[in-house]
């Protein structure tokens, strides 16, 4: 295990999944108030068919290629679920799903034209959708270090209109912001994030990356400001737990043990949270049940047939 | 003849999430099915962990298994406080993560097609026959299937009122005696049940747009719900046929091009659809401006 510390190759994944953690975890924040949480899935989903038309275009397997492809259908996606949403009473969740089963429907067919015609060999299009953090390379690392740094910049610059689209977007209307373009943006921010995550962790997992930490921050305070850094370091830390538990062992992928890194903080986070948790909540029940039986002890009858009186009057 | 199979399972796969979807989008879970068809992976390794053998009856027994644990943790969580989106999200994105570690661990002995196991393809579906004294009965998939429909249809046919009621106002439901949060399981335990019959045979892809698309675009021509089920069976089977139809034409994947059909469907219905439509209210509203005007 102290080889996560002398080792190059591992130094780069356990920075790669960090700062992974720590972008998807601050965007994530967002998403969630917004309840959207599952978007990232939506998201993941829909990049198919922009990594197959890439894959279409130009006709090599270029991780490069394909993130553009992935990004760019993710725009689209994005605009086809607020379209929806503004322009119909389907409600976010059944859009998203909508959005989701048809892109992904479009990426199966696009993958059965490309192995029936003569583009070769396609077999890498999957593990680009299956994700390996173990391969990581300084140059992906380098990639999530920018992405990191603009998403992080973008949330600090924009932290005030996201936090109000995030809680009131009817008054930010008021105020006279741009709440649609607002939107978009946030939704563009999460595609990024997203694309840069299926490649380490691949297209179902990448979507805990961005609920988990958040709504484990949840638990732990009321101010948006300490919940986004908060769900950034638990992003952050799953990354690096994993990767950690991942280099110790054989054959074990980071991805799944970074999410389940992430649950077992969540699952704390439920259990122990200082007013929300589930322990919390049971000790206060508890003190007020005792209060209250020391009270009905305390003041006997007198007080509360006094009390009696004065509600039958 | 072959045709014909496929078209069948199609169309009994659109017909158990065409009923069952409409509840959900009323509900705001459309994504449950998305959930359940990738959380069940877990138990299927578990289940052939165990047995050892690569019989779906057992993958089938593992995967229901875990579905409900699926849709009972989402329940709890969603009890303690965590907005139901969320609660969905982490709970099927845990379940996937332990079922893929638990295919890295035994990586040596499991020769487990993931592939094959979540994304069945449908195009198969006729070399699986069932056959009984020496007859062939038909495909293993659609008498499964159609079991499942029956099971589905009956639970929701007897419980008409009561699943409507808590679809449109679980508190007044549940003011009048109607135990919600049983309904609320018996929903989502057919659901896991419709998602994990079909997963294995059409894929889970098929089974997650057909349990959104056809009730979505239903929802948005009728206000009625009896007539949004059927609806959404009408378009669920259009889709199966001609995603079928489709697929042979192009040479493509069947399941995608159901899914593309239904998507198509919906587009029309929400540009055109007479009440909801996006164009017709366009248009109703320069009508009325043009004789407000007068």
């Amino acid at each position: 295990m102290l080889n996560l510390f002398t080792d190059p190759n591992l130094q780069w994944i356990l920075i790669g999944s960090m700062l992974l953690g720590l972008s998807t975890g601050i965007i994530g924040t967002f998403a969630y108030l917004r309840k959207q949480s599952l978007i990232g899935d939506t998201l993941a989903h829909a990049a198919l068919p922009g990594i197959c038309i890439a894959f279409m275009l130009s006709g090599v397997k270029s991780v490069g290629y394909f993130m553009i492809g992935a990004i760019v259908a993710g725009m689209i996606a994005t605009l086809g679920i607020s379209w929806i949403t503004r322009h119909s009473r389907i409600k976010p969740d059944a859009a998203m799903g909508i959005v989701l089963s048809v892109f992904f429907g479009l990426g199966i067919v696009l993958l059965t034209q490309i192995q029936h015609s003569s583009y070769g060999n396609q077999s890498g299009l999957d593990k680009f959708l299956f994700g390996q953090a173990a391969s990581m390379t300084s140059n992906d690392v380098y990639t999530m270090m920018g992405v990191a740094i603009l998403l992080i910049v973008a949330c600090a610059l924009l932290f005030k209109e996201f936090k109000l689209i995030s809680f009131d977007s009817g008054y930010a209307r008021g105020l006279g912001f741009s709440v649609a373009t607002l939107e978009q943006l946030l939704l563009w921010l999460v595609t990024i994030a997203v694309v840069v995550g299926i490649q380490a962790v691949g297209v179902v997992l990448v979507a805990a990356l961005l609920i988990t930490p958040a709504v484990s921050a949840r638990y732990w305070t009321d101010r948006l400001g300490v919940m986004t850094i908060l769900s950034g370091i638990f992003g952050a830390l799953s990354g690096a737990i994993g990767t950690w538990i991942s280099a110790g062992t054989a054959s074990l992928p980071t991805g799944p043990l970074s999410v389940l890194t992430a649950t077992a903080l969540f699952v704390g986070s439920v259990l122990f949270g200082p007013r929300r948790g589930v322990v919390a909540k049971l000790i206060r029940r508890y003190t007020a049940k005792r209060e209250w039986a020391a009270e009905g002890k305390g003041k006997a009858g007198a007080a509360s047939s006094a009390k009696e009186r004065e509600v039958s009057a | 003849m072959s045709g014909f199979w496929i078209m069948l399972t199609g169309a009994l796969v659109a017909s158990c999430c065409g009923i069952l979807g409409c509840f959900l989008i009323l509900r705001r879970m459309a994504l449950v099915g998305d959930a359940i068809s990738h959380s069940v992976l877990p138990g299927i390794v578990i289940a052939f962990l165990i047995s050892g053998s690569r019989d779906s009856f057992f993958m089938l027994f593992g995967a229901a298994i875990i579905g409900f644990v699926t849709v009972f943790l989402i329940q709890m969580f969603q009890n303690s406080g965590v907005q139901s989106d969320a609660s969905i999200g982490v709970v099927f994105t845990s379940l996937f993560a332990v079922g893929v570690l638990l295919v890295s661990l035994n990586a040596k002995h499991v020769d487990l097609d993931l592939d094959c196991v979540l994304y069945g393809e449908i195009a198969y579906v006729q070399w699986n026959q069932i056959s009984v004294a020496g007859m062939e009965i038909g495909p293993k998939a659609v008498w499964l299937l159609g079991i499942t429909l029956f099971i589905i249809v009956a639970i929701i046919a007897l419980f008409y009122k009561q699943f409507k009621l808590c679809a449109f106002d679980p508190a007044l439901a549940a003011a009048i005696g109607i135990p919600v949060a049983l309904f609320h399981y018996v929903l989502m335990g057919l659901v896991s049940m419709a998602t994990v019959s079909s997963f294995e045979s059409v894929g889970a892809i098929l089974v997650v747009g057909l349990l959104i698309v056809p009730p979505a675009t239903a929802y948005l021509l009728t206000d009625r719900l009896g007539m949004m089920i059927v609806l959404s069976l009408i378009i669920g089977v259009i889709s199966s046929v001609a995603g079928y139809y489709t697929a042979a034409a192009l040479d493509a994947s069947i399941a995608g091009c159901m899914v593309c059909v239904a998507g198509v469907l919906f587009l029309f219905a929400f540009l055109f659809s007479p009440t909801h439509g996006l164009v017709t209210r366009k248009l109703r509203q320069r009508t009325t401006a043009t004789r407000e005007a007068y």
